[in-house]
């Protein structure tokens, strides 16, 4: 579906150098990335600012044409066959709007359906699930321009879909909403994904967006593939575990080791442990736990991605 | 500021190249129309080249000196619109002053300095008899014209703060008005005639002290002195619109945007 | 989710130019809803083309007044004032002044989003342009050619091809206009701010278009020149010459066949460096 081989995109970009003079620098914003996502997958594609995520996308999209390396989607070529891929694609930029600013909602469907030369029956029926899924009804005959955020981002969606695309790329689609609007954005999302019919690519900083939506993580950092795999496979590799957090009614007798467990914090004068756990169960340490100490209280706190993706991201655009 | 400016402005040079050149194109252009107007006919609503040539030489020096001070309030209306004008007005400075400041025109410079050359050429072309109250008058009507101009551009400009959009509209004004005042008012007729060179006033910005420095009598049936208290109706003009100006600001700061 | 479920295969393979068609059409329509929605403007905007309808009417009366003949550049008075009146209706026509969009979306990085529709690019503006002509049209030309035609007696056109052969002549000129200024704004790609560039434009265009005087008074080497090499005399001058029948029916055919011969000269112009802009170029912003 979309093949990407060892590709790059350097910008140059002149540098004052001295007073007046200017020199020319060359930025590898994607250097060297090789990328393979079949259909009906969910990918995220993450990593810090200026990594390349967006630029990889409009390569991806046929908005940017690559300096070096073979880009593939659905069989064709982004830059020179732009107009075709554009038929088969759909995006949804966060930060930019493809609806008409001066014309109701409605209309701007009319017009998509039109330039994207879709039969009546097939557009009237998608336009009538995304009206129902997203709630539309109450703003589709506003003008772009006076709609809310979290209106607009439900416009651009449908815009994006009304067409059938096989592949939707999505740049930051939940950025700015508030926490509703996220929440529908990410359930239609993580629907339309379900169903296998499109494949989903979305760049965003939205953790929540990543761990809802995302089967497939590929973090990227200063222009390079960091990890390519599951968010399971992330935390086995980057050393998250889960936790095992304890109230105790007496504090922890010195000494204490639990297997598949190794212990981590101690607080309130030894009431409050946390063991962080090496096995995958936790069953066997909270058996020997209970039995030498007496628990008040104890929960399992799954790893948290915030905190592996902040290392990755630290990794990624810290020292060389 | 100025430094702030003068750098963020040439950071685009090439740019900046063609604005210097566009700024004095129109000026120039504006001048050779009338030559080229003049090629097919020597006498224009009664004057010859050299004496049209005065009038508009008087036209333009006026314009671009007042230009080249507030030509900027045209963008206002931009700044209403934006909601750019909150930040002015919340900075410790009077508005006018900071709109002035905003945008020096260091691009305008050429266009001053031709149309100066212009003016002083026409002086030249048409043998003057010079009389000490022709001295004072030609160097007080481009001044006055451009007084008279910027009091134009203010008033124009105020609409903004009653009618957002009333894009254009002041360009009949400004622009017209300067295009009004390069020709001799002779050209005229009717009511138009009446509205722009008398009720506006555009007739002293020109002809009217033109015909001063001719020596020559109005066709149109002014007094001689009319030419010489010319300069003096920018005095009305100002204050006029500085009254509504500031009845502008008030209206904004009550209404909001 | 079976409603939203993908097509596979390609859009209306059976009717492919019907389909362009109505894209196109889909697109002049966008063009033409969106400036009908800047009512404000356009009633400002004609009593400034008023304004100056009487103010170049007035100088040109005055020139042909005292110009051996009365002829001036071959025009006699009531020619001359359909010229300057006619010529203010079709300014907003032909939007020779103050397009910026495509210069503006390529500074903020908006242009992504064009590149991003299954359209060419250049096609996708014109059409929009279209619609922004049509509406003008309707909206523009029509009441400086009544506020002229009560104040002056106006020519009218006698020969049954004039009329028409004048509309395709102002089509023309939206559409060679359009090419001159995608080409301006085009500079952006490269110059990052194509202010200087338009500014070049709005003097030189107008100028040189025949919208402060008319050109057949410039020497006859500047006049043939222009006409030739350029394509501005084709933008405003041409269609009102068409109009106040200045020249026999033969000339004026040519006249606008040259028109033509520039639209389609700038629109493919206008295709390659939008396509050398996509090649090698970034486009701005996130």
């Amino acid at each position: 579906m979309i093949r990407i081989e060892n590709v790059r995109k350097d910008f140059t970009v002149r540098v004052k150098a001295g007073r007046l003079r200017r020199e020319k620098r060359v930025i590898p914003a994607v250097d060297g990335v090789t990328l393979t996502i079949e259909a009906g997958e969910m990918v995220g594609y993450i990593g810090p600012n200026g990594a390349g995520k967006s630029t990889t996308l409009k390569m991806l999209t046929g908005v940017l044409a690559p300096s070096a390396g073979e880009v593939s989607v659905c069989g064709l070529r982004p830059v020179p066959q732009r107009t075709r891929l554009a038929l088969r694609i759909g995006v949804v930029f966060g930060q930019r709007s493809q609806l008409w600013w001066d014309l109701p909602l409605r209309e701007s469907f009319g017009l998509l359906r039109h330039i994207y030369r879709v039969p009546p029956a097939e557009h009237d029926a998608r336009l009538r699930r995304c009206r129902a899924l997203l709630g539309l009804d109450e703003f589709l005959d506003t003008p772009v321009r006076q709609l809310s955020l979290g209106q607009r981002m439900r416009g651009e969606l449908t815009a994006a879909l009304l067409h059938g695309p096989e592949i939707l790329f999505l740049d930051e689609p939940t950025i700015g909403l508030d926490v509703v609007s996220k929440q529908a954005v990410r359930s239609f999302l993580g629907e339309l994904g379900r169903t296998g019919d499109v494949t989903l690519v979305l760049t965003t900083h939205d953790l929540a967006d990543i761990e809802r939506l995302c089967r497939r993580l590929v973090v990227i950092g200063r222009g390079r593939v960091v990890h390519d795999g599951t968010i399971e496979a992330l935390h086995a590799r980057y050393g998250s575990r889960r936790r095992l957090v304890v109230d105790l009614e007496t504090p922890l007798p010195t000494g204490l080791v639990l297997p598949g467990a190794s212990l981590t914090s101690v607080e309130a004068d030894g009431h409050r442990v946390t063991f962080a756990l090496e096995e995958s169960s936790a069953g066997a340490a909270v058996a020997a736990l209970v039995a030498a100490a007496p628990v008040r209280d104890l929960s399992v706190v799954e790893p948290d991605i915030e905190d592996v993706v902040a290392r990755l991201y630290a990794g990624a655009s810290g020292a060389p | 500021m100025v430094a702030g400016k003068f750098r963020s402005v040439t950071s685009y040079r090439a740019s900046f190249t063609f604005e210097v050149l566009g700024n004095l194109g129109s000026t120039v252009l504006d001048v050779l129309t009338v030559f080229v107007l003049f090629r097919a006919a020597t006498v224009v609503g009664g004057f010859t080249l050299a004496e049209a040539v005065l009038m508009t030489g008087l036209a333009v020096a006026g314009f671009v000196l007042c230009d080249a001070v507030v030509g900027n309030i045209d963008d206002l209306k931009k700044y209403v619109r934006s909601g750019t004008l909150d930040t002015i007005l919340l900075r410790p400075l009077g508005v006018l002053p900071q709109l002035v400041f905003l945008d020096l025109p260091i691009r305008k410079v050429l266009r001053v300095a031709f149309g100066l050359t212009v003016y002083g050429v026409a002086l030249r072309a048409n043998h003057l008899d010079w009389t000490p109250p022709r001295v004072l008058l030609a160097v007080l009507a481009p001044l006055g014209g451009a007084v008279f101009f910027g009091a134009i551009f203010v008033l124009s400009a105020s609409v903004a703060f009653w009618w957002v959009d009333s894009g254009e509209l002041g360009n009949g004004f400004t622009y017209g008005g300067r295009d009004f005042t390069a020709y001799p008012v002779s050209v005229y007729g009717g009511w138009f005639r009446d509205l722009f060179a008398y009720a506006l006033g555009f007739a002293f910005v020109s002809y009217q002290p033109a015909l001063a420095l001719l020596g020559r009598g109005d066709p149109l049936g002014l007094p001689a002195w009319a030419g010489f208290a010319a300069p003096l109706v920018c005095l009305p003009a100002t204050l006029v619109a500085a009254l509504v100006w500031r009845s502008g600001v008030r209206h904004y700061r009550s209404t909001g945007s | 989710m079976d409603g939203t479920g993908a097509r596979v295969l390609t859009i209306s393979p059976g009717q492919p130019f019907r389909g362009s068609v109505t894209t196109f059409g889909a697109l002049v329509w966008s063009g033409f809803r969106r400036y009908a929605t800047y009512r404000q403007a356009t009633i400002a905007g004609s009593c400034t083309n008023i304004v100056f309808g009487f103010l170049r009417c007035y100088v040109l009366l005055a020139v042909a007044a005292g110009a051996a003949g009365g002829r001036p550049g071959g025009y006699d008075s009531a020619q001359l004032a359909t010229f300057v009146w006619v010529g203010q209706g079709l300014l907003t026509v032909t939007g020779i002044w103050g397009w910026t969009e495509l210069a503006d979306r390529i500074r903020t990085g908006d242009v992504a989003s064009d590149l991003l529709r299954p359209v060419p690019l250049v096609s996708a503006y014109l059409a929009v342009d279209l619609g922004r002509a049509g509406h003008a049209m309707l909206t523009r030309f029509l009441p400086p050619i009544v506020a002229g035609a009560i104040a002056f007696p106006l020519a009218v056109p006698h020969r049954w091809q004039t009329v028409p052969l004048f509309v395709i002549s102002v089509v023309l000129a939206v559409v060679g206009s359009f090419g001159c200024r995608f080409l301006v704004n085009a500079s952006a790609y490269w110059l990052h701010d194509a202010r200087g560039p338009l500014m070049l434009w709005t003097l030189g265009s107008a100028v040189l278009a025949g919208l402060y005087f008319p050109l057949r008074l410039l020497p006859d080497w500047a006049a043939v020149t222009l006409w030739v090499a350029t394509p501005l005399p084709g933008l405003l001058q041409t269609p009102l010459d068409v109009l106040v029948e200045r020249d026999p029916p033969g000339r004026q055919f040519a006249l606008v066949l040259l028109q033509a011969v520039w639209a389609a000269g700038l629109l493919a112009l206008a295709r390659l460096v939008q396509r050398r802009a996509e090649r090698k170029l970034v486009v701005q912003g996130g």
